[in-house]
């Protein structure tokens, strides 16, 4: 599949009609969206035939994006029973498989290594300080192969310290700084529509022995 | 909820030490086809723990996969028909997940499992 065609496919899926401003939901937009995942597949290999987890889901942009280049199991996470209910119509409409699970990732308690990888757009931490790094170091216990993930990169730095020291990563590396388009969705946004600079990162945990990024 | 997703779940709740697998109360399962990929499954074998497997196929009417597997079973495409059956097609879409050492019940609706903890589960 092409990038202009699955960027097309994302931007059919049905949004948030009323986000919840206390986590932090934003659309993932489906430019970014299909970027992150086409990267993934393209240069990496992380998602053909592969498990893959998308980490508060939301309305499931990423992981229908993955069931779309061909990802063997999708699984969806998110907290919100709203959200989850949306991913799950928005998959059915695009007519792809997608597990999904109602639960706090803070509180996942996964066995095994069945994930291989793990593609998220975390909540940037504005609200509640330091919840992207919360998710990312839950994605980096869960997945095998490597994280996708979108930080602001005002953060780039922390990011990378934080995933290098405290998370133990092979490797932490920025594919390439991405604009995210925040609609003006709650009232305390004075702005008609912002777009702020994000990375979208890739991360690969210490117990992936064979695929180091290229 | 697919039997895949089963084999890593576990009870989440704080304390608690032996919360795989959990046992699940099928109120309502569905059957759907996914394309049969044999190297998916190679892959995926030696990830899975086989007896939550078979216990959970049980409990949503499947008794067809063996109690004891070894490796040199997956060159049997009758073996990995019944594997991919099991771990991919069927669906718990309706009843409950039930952590083994507490009794708790996550709900299971519309297909999707409710891990969710209360405040003095966490």
């Amino acid at each position: 599949m092409k990038l202009k065609q699955l960027e097309s496919y994302l931007g059919n899926l049905d949004q948030f009609t009323d986000p919840k401003v206390e986590l932090e939901q934003y659309p993932t937009g489906p430019h970014i969206a299909s970027r992150m995942l086409f990267s993934a597949e393209n240069s990496f290999g992380d998602v053909s035939g592969k498990v893959v987890a998308d980490f508060g889901c939301g309305c499931g942009t990423l992981g229908i994006a993955a069931a779309l280049l061909d990802a063997e199991y999708a699984i969806g996470i998110d907290v919100d029973s709203d959200s989850l209910e949306l991913a799950s119509q928005n998959a059915e409409d695009l007519e792809v498989d997608m597990e999904l699970i109602q639960c706090d990732i803070n509180n996942l308690e996964w066995k095994g290594q069945i994930v291989d990888t793990v593609v998220m757009n975390p909540p940037f931490g504005t609200r509640k300080k330091g919840a992207d790094l919360d998710f990312l170091k839950m994605g980096l216990k869960v997945a095998s192969q490597a994280v996708y993930s979108f930080h602001k990169t005002s953060t780039r730095d922390h990011v990378k310290r934080t995933a290098l020291r405290n998370f133990n990563v092979r490797s932490a590396e920025v594919l390439c700084e991405l604009r995210f388009d925040v609609p003006q969705l709650y009232k305390f946004h004075k702005k008609k529509e912002v777009d702020i600079a994000v990375d979208l990162w890739r991360f690969v945990p210490q117990k992936n022995q064979e695929r180091v990024a290229k | 909820m697919r039997l895949l997703t089963h084999n890593m779940l576990s009870s989440n709740i704080k304390g608690v030490t032996n919360g795989f697998p959990l046992l699940i109360e099928a109120e309502k399962f569905i059957e759907k086809t996914v394309d049969f990929n044999p190297d998916f499954l190679k892959n995926m074998y030696p990830k899975i723990e086989w007896k939550a497997l078979v216990s959970a196929a049980t409990s949503m009417g499947y008794n067809q996969l063996p109690e004891e597997v070894e490796p040199s079973m997956l060159e049997s495409e009758e073996f990995l028909k019944k594997f991919h059956h099991a771990l991919l097609e069927l669906h718990l879409e309706e009843g409950a997940l039930i952590c083994p050492e507490t009794g708790r019940r996550f709900a299971v609706i519309k297909g999707i499992p409710n891990m969710l903890l209360h405040e003095d589960e966490v």
